[in-house]
């Protein structure tokens, strides 16, 4: 490998974007090369600067509201606003304007809040209750292991489905076992994981809510939760994870589901 | 008529229960795309209107870079229309390097950080905002937004390599400015420094 090659790949070895062998060429050029380990290790400073320093900004309670009302709103009066717009050209700046009178049209379509809970929704809350429930000392875990090739086989004859067991250990998701639950009266595989003080259930069965090609993901009583379903499983993850975490164990186990080798 | 009003509230639910939680992402980057708090709020706005609209064709994979995508189209939409237009006094292009960037005049009040990494923050937020497009597009997305190179390369519309060379460039921008500050600060040598500068 050159250097000026070097010099663009050793951003994406920091960035954690190679894969082995390629990680490999780089460290094997850095080491015999002062110029660029010097790089490498001024360039790495200052990304862990830059991931430490709080550096997103966070968006403004009035800007949140402006959105949030114009979630409450039917669509078919946001899409009126807009129409509204286009013909008298109102500049980008008459954004604000626009958002005012949402607010106000808003309060009115705010009473419309009682609708009927659809399928997703009950079975999403009781996967929550599920994942609350299991908080509760001693309701964790029937069979407690880190090791996939006892949890695996301990649902053989409890549930219809093989669940996938994976090993995350490596990226720091650790296999504390699993249990049996009951979701809209179903049996359920549940499949417990832990990342520093944070449980994730994955709930495992064949139906369980709408199939969903991409991801679904919600926050419910303040635990996020994705369903997704995969190989003609659906799978819930609930947890206190953060949303960006959660998201990052669902493409795990995502990915892991569709690399049998490694959900023996 | 109610079954479409049930139909419509789960919809507004899933979309916001989606995209809600990336507000601050998707400001962050307009904050650093329009350069004032104005532009970048209603930026943002009409970014979650569209994003609601073409909400039904979403089919993923991810949500964050997805509105982000909108985000910038959102911004590159009104670069184009106000370079028809007269350009806003408050507004240009090649505004100097300048000492006194008014998006970060309200620091981040944030308690439990250090003072070192608050001095750090404003020096860098102000460092970033000073990079040329589409440099700084692509670290802000890449360090800020936490986003990979493919996703990158889906919000930017260009090839991974290209966010690659991007990202080298930008990140030998800052580092050279990083510096720079650093030597005119005269704060002790900074890690970024490291066998030049010490």
């Amino acid at each position: 490998m050159k250097c000026d090659e070097s010099e663009v790949m050793l951003h994406a070895l920091i960035d954690g974007e190679l894969d082995a062998g390629h990680a490999r060429d780089v460290e094997a050029h850095v080491a015999a090369c002062p110029g660029c380990d010097e790089k490498l290790t001024a360039f790495r400073a200052m990304h862990e600067i830059m991931s430490a320093a709080p550096l997103k900004e966070a968006a403004p309670a009035h800007l949140r509201n402006r959105i949030e009302a114009l979630m409450a709103t039917p669509a078919s009066r946001v899409v009126s606003m807009r129409q509204f717009m286009q013909p008298t050209r109102r500049s980008f700046f008459g954004g604000f304007a626009v958002g005012s009178a949402l607010s106000a049209a808003v309060a009115a379509s705010l009473v419309l809040t009682v609708f009927r809970k659809d399928q997703e929704q009950t079975i999403a809350d009781e996967v929550v209750s599920a994942h609350i429930r299991s908080l509760q000392a001693g309701h964790l875990m029937d069979v407690e292991t880190s090791d996939r090739h006892t949890v695996k086989p301990w649902f053989n004859g409890r549930v219809d489905v093989a669940p996938p067991v994976v090993d995350l250990t490596a990226e720091s998701f650790t296999l504390l076992g699993g249990r049996l639950d009951y979701i809209d009266s179903e049996p359920v595989a549940a499949i417990v994981y832990q990342r520093r003080k944070h449980l994730i259930n994955l709930f495992v069965a064949q139906h369980l809510g709408t199939r969903r090609t991409r991801t679904m993901a919600a926050s419910i009583q303040g635990y996020n939760c994705r369903h997704w379903s995969e190989d003609g499983l659906d799978l819930w993850a609930v947890s206190d994870l953060a949303s960006d975490e959660l998201d990052e164990f669902v493409q795990k186990i995502a990915s892991a589901l569709r690399q049998p080798a490694r959900a023996s | 008529m109610a079954d479409n009003a049930v139909a419509e509230q789960e919809r507004m639910r899933v979309f916001q229960a989606a995209a809600l939680p990336h507000l601050d992402d998707v400001y962050t980057l307009a904050r650093y795309l329009m350069r004032n708090t104005h532009d970048a709020e209603d930026a943002v706005q009409e970014c979650y209107l569209r994003a609601l609209r073409h909400f039904d064709s979403y089919r993923g994979p991810a949500m964050k870079p997805w509105l982000l995508a909108i985000l910038r189209n959102v911004c590159n939409a009104e670069f184009a229309r106000r370079s028809k237009e007269e350009i806003p006094t408050d507004y240009a292009q090649d505004e100097s390097l300048a000492e006194e960037m008014p998006m970060w005049q309200e620091p981040q009040t944030s308690p439990e950080k250090t003072m070192v990494r608050q001095q750090d923050a404003a020096t860098i937020k102000r460092l970033v905002a000073e990079l040329p497009e589409p440099f700084r597009e692509a670290i802000v997305l890449r360090e800020m937004s936490n986003l990979s190179y493919q996703e990158i390369a889906q919000v930017a519309g260009v090839p991974v390599g290209t966010v690659m060379s991007r990202l080298a460039r930008a990140r030998a921008m800052l580092r050279a400015a990083w510096n720079a500050a650093e030597i005119s600060t005269k704060r002790p040598g900074p890690a970024v420094a490291s066998g030049t500068a010490s």
